[in-house]
């Protein structure tokens, strides 16, 4: 079975313009969404404070719960649901004492509805030393990755490929925090997993490309630059979407029955792998043709 | 690479195996006896996340101490200054000002300076000058010996933390030290958060104090304690209603004993009231002083304070010289047996606090293994038949190479101890997708290379060559960004982070090596005319 026939002739050269246009308008939306949501909306890993999963026995209120939580200040909680008879706590508070928020937590549930009609599933509790340390690692991963990946691939390619690829990846990391902000996502250490894995599925997506146009522009030289990533993007058309297909089959399976724990993971992922897949084709490939045409490479090509 | 078929075969056949016996243990219990005696039998390790458990990531504070040894030091310093007869007045440290010396003539000021050069080598003047013709003194503890006493303090803790968790019962705990002064705890399994992490995060110092009974508590309850003195509070349990009460004694403020002098705690039940109380056995010094202080004050009450708390203040009824005593003070049983363990473990030298907790249930653990196992079966099964549709016979070579892929991943997660995580298993179904991408960049290939009328074997030649530097380009650059989340990552992301790297590694062997023995097997014994591609 083929998806694409044989030697396809798109033009997408000449569809960079409007893709870029529409990467460009994507972003400032997003910009827009952030801005509308007060920044991004930094989960406990990284602003600090106390995460309870809770499920109970049978369907309870979220009224009834935060009833139960006034008595130990905890009024200005975020209570979430999270699949069925199962809600989330959120509060600002971080307890550092040895104690700390758990043991009340316990006791506040309990006194409102009675020892096992309830379970505590998950505790995280994360103080702002450890949130401040965690965002500034996070950032530094991502930045570093970058650097990692603009290195190798100037060092294999050239550096304007290398630049086409970072432009790209920067690109579907916007495009990500733009959607996860639309969809007022939060922002925890899964998220910049996410990101890191986008990251390296997205690379992996664009060196493919690249690696035919050097292929192509090598073997002919007479071609110009535009002719030569058309035939490029064209020739691995069909791989490009054969493998995202896989990948968003796997994504898609994992959304829908990898369970809540890792539902945002995976619609990162979901969103990131979209936004690779179309960078690869419309985003890095125009990169490396406008530093062609700010500065020509030594190779002789007809203009 | 190698030529021979046989031979490449061999060594796919060889790691397969290898792979097969790391993993076994972890799909059935019941292995044959000569089996356990000869062959690994370690389990894939679970991560926290998918086990259940606790993480706590604590600091030590190391300034408390600095503070704590700064205080003793001075204390020292001061009764050698009253054996030497030398005059000052000592104003007590404050959280601004150091513990300051005031003297009234140079001679003393001499004096002093001399006592602490020769007897005091931790302490340095950190200020001095001289008001209304009195010199005065402030005191630290000398830069390097508070770098010392600092991580000291971290060691110390991190070995009296493994004491307490091995006592508690909890099978393979981590207890690492992260950076300068944090240690990172880690418990699979535990049942009790909360009291595990009250047992782990108590300072646990034990002294004993005599009861000022000279002074008046209600002055000092307003506020005028007298010097030499100090309030603490006495926790009380009523025994029928079961309410803890709070009422405040005065103490000497003087430590006659701490925990240091112990040898062993242990509970034992009361005879009267059948209660848990801890009983201590003191160490051959700390009988001796504990004899010495019983004789002396004999008549008065002796407070046991654990942490500042007052747990029980009996009046010392004749001289106690057989090394030991009781805490009693109404604990239930988890109570008594906890402080036990504190206390033969020792006391931690300075206060901890937790920065993080991490802490999942069993029943969630289970739930994520369950769902995360059913999303990699059902993207496995998707995928394999997307193959044989899309590249028929050729697309069951894939198939073949992805079923050795997860063999292989699996295996290797458990020969290297790594940890698997929900994140991680994530990683897994990813890197099912990502490893029919090599596989696709081949086949995509070889069907170009047959397009231009190439006979079968030329165009597999054609396509693996013209393949293998993009597939090698692709995964290396997809590495970085892998080893950028291992150093990143902490517990589950690095779990990611090791599945899709041990992915990328093995998906490139099996696609690039294993599939083309399969394909050249075809090729050279059956010379096969037309591939199913």
């Amino acid at each position: 079975m083929e998806i694409i026939k044989t030697e396809t002739h798109y033009n997408f050269v000449r569809m960079m313009k409007p893709a870029v246009i529409l990467s460009l308008a994507v972003i400032i939306i997003g910009i827009g969404s952030l801005i509308w949501h007060g920044g991004p909306n930094f989960g406990i890993d990284f602003a600090g404070g106390t995460l309870i999963q809770i499920k109970f026995q049978k369907e309870t209120p979220a009224d009834k719960i935060r009833d139960a939580f006034k008595s130990i200040g905890f009024e200005g909680s975020i209570i979430q649901d999270f699949g069925p008879k199962e809600v989330i706590v959120r509060t600002a508070e971080s307890g550092t004492d040895a104690k700390g928020l758990t043991s009340s937590v316990e006791e506040a549930l309990g006194a409102a509805f009675g020892k096992g009609a309830y379970e505590v599933r998950r505790v995280e509790m994360v103080g702002p030393k450890v949130g401040r340390d965690l965002t500034r690692k996070a950032i530094l991963a991502i930045i570093f990755s970058w650097i990692g990946i603009l290195v190798y691939v100037g060092v294999r390619f050239e550096f304007r490929y290398a630049l086409g690829g970072i432009v790209a990846l920067v690109h579907d990391i916007l495009i990500t925090i733009t959607f996860l902000s639309l969809f007022n996502k939060e922002f925890d250490l899964n998220i910049v997993a996410a990101l890191l894995a986008i990251i390296g599925y997205s690379i992996n997506d664009t060196i493919v490309i690249f690696d035919r146009i050097r292929e192509n522009a090598r073997k002919n030289i007479r071609q110009s630059l535009d002719e030569v990533i058309n035939a490029s993007v064209n020739q691995t058309l069909s791989r490009t979407i054969l493998t995202s297909l896989t990948v968003i089959i796997v994504l898609f399976v994992l959304f829908f029955f990898g369970g809540a724990v890792i539902h945002d993971f995976t619609f990162a992922l979901l969103v990131g792998t979209f936004a690779g897949v179309y960078s690869t084709v419309f985003i890095a490939s125009p990169i490396v043709l406008m530093f062609e045409k700010i500065k020509p490479t030594g190779l002789k090509r007809k203009k | 690479m190698f030529k021979s078929i046989k031979i490449r075969a061999a060594v796919t056949i060889l790691l397969c195996l290898a792979a097969f016996v790391y993993l076994a243990p972890s799909l059935t219990s019941d292995l044959p006896e000569t089996w356990k005696r000869y062959l690994p039998t370690d389990r894939i390790h679970l991560g926290l996340d998918l086990q259940g458990g606790m993480h706590l990531v604590l600091e030590v504070e190391t300034a408390k101490a600095v503070e704590s040894t700064l205080e003793r030091t001075v204390n020292d310093l001061k009764e050698g200054l009253m054996e030497n007869r030398v005059r000052f007045k000592l104003h007590e440290r404050t959280k601004e000002k150091n513990p300051t010396f005031e003297f009234p003539d140079t001679a003393s000021r001499e004096a002093f300076e001399k006592i602490l050069k020769n007897q005091y080598p931790d302490l340095e003047v950190a200020s001095s000058q001289t008001v209304e013709g009195k010199g005065l003194a402030s005191l630290k503890i000398k830069d390097k010996r508070a770098a010392e006493i600092k991580k000291m303090a971290v060691e110390q803790s991190l070995e009296t933390i493994r004491n307490r968790v091995d006592q508690f019962g909890i099978s393979e705990p981590e207890i690492i030290p992260q950076g300068v002064d944090r240690i990172i705890v880690q418990l699979p399994g535990v049942k009790d958060p909360a009291r595990a992490k009250n047992l782990i995060g108590r300072t646990a110092l034990l002294e004993f104090k005599l009861v000022d009974d000279e002074h008046s508590l209600d002055e000092a309850l307003k506020g005028n304690v007298p010097e030499g003195s100090v309030v603490a509070n006495e926790s009380r349990m009523d025994r029928t209603s079961g309410r803890r009460s709070e009422i405040p004694l005065l103490l000497k403020a003087r430590t006659l004993m701490t925990g240091e002098a112990l040898e062993s705690a242990k509970v034992q039940i009361g005879d009267r009231f059948g209660e848990p109380h801890v009983s201590l056995k003191f160490n051959a010094q700390g009988a001796r002083d504990f004899d010495r202080i019983t004789s002396e004050n004999v008549k008065k009450r002796l407070a046991i304070v654990l942490d500042g708390v007052i747990h029980s203040a009996p009046v010392i009824q004749e001289r106690i010289s057989g090394g030991q005593a009781q805490i009693t003070g109404s604990f239930t049983m988890e109570e008594a047996t906890d402080l036990a363990i504190v206390l033969r473990a020792g006391a931690l030298p300075a206060p901890v606090v937790i920065l993080e907790e991490r802490t999942v249930g069993p029943s969630l653990g289970q739930d994520s293994i369950d769902k995360g196992t059913l999303a990699s079966i059902i993207s496995g099964i998707l995928i394999l038949l997307f193959m044989i549709f899309y590249y028929r016979l050729s697309g069951m070579i894939v198939d073949v190479a992805l079923a050795m892929n997860m063999l292989l991943l699996l295996g290797i997660m458990v020969a290297f101890k790594a940890t698997l995580t929900l994140p991680g298993i994530a990683g897994i179904a990813l890197t099912i997708g990502m490893a029919v991408d090599a596989n696709v960049l081949i086949n995509e290939r070889i069907r170009e290379e047959l397009r231009l009328g190439k006979t079968p074997r030329a165009a597999i030649d054609a396509g693996y060559a013209k393949a293998f530097l993009t597939i090698f380009d692709s995964n290396v650059t997809t590495l970085v960004a892998a080893l950028f989340l291992f150093g990143f990552g902490t517990g589950p992301v690095k779990g990611f982070a090791v599945t899709l790297t041990i992915g990328i590694v093995v998906s490139m062997f099996t696609a690039v090596f294993v599939t083309r023995i399969i394909y050249d097997h075809f090729i050279w014994n059956r010379k096969i005319e037309r591939i199913s591609i």
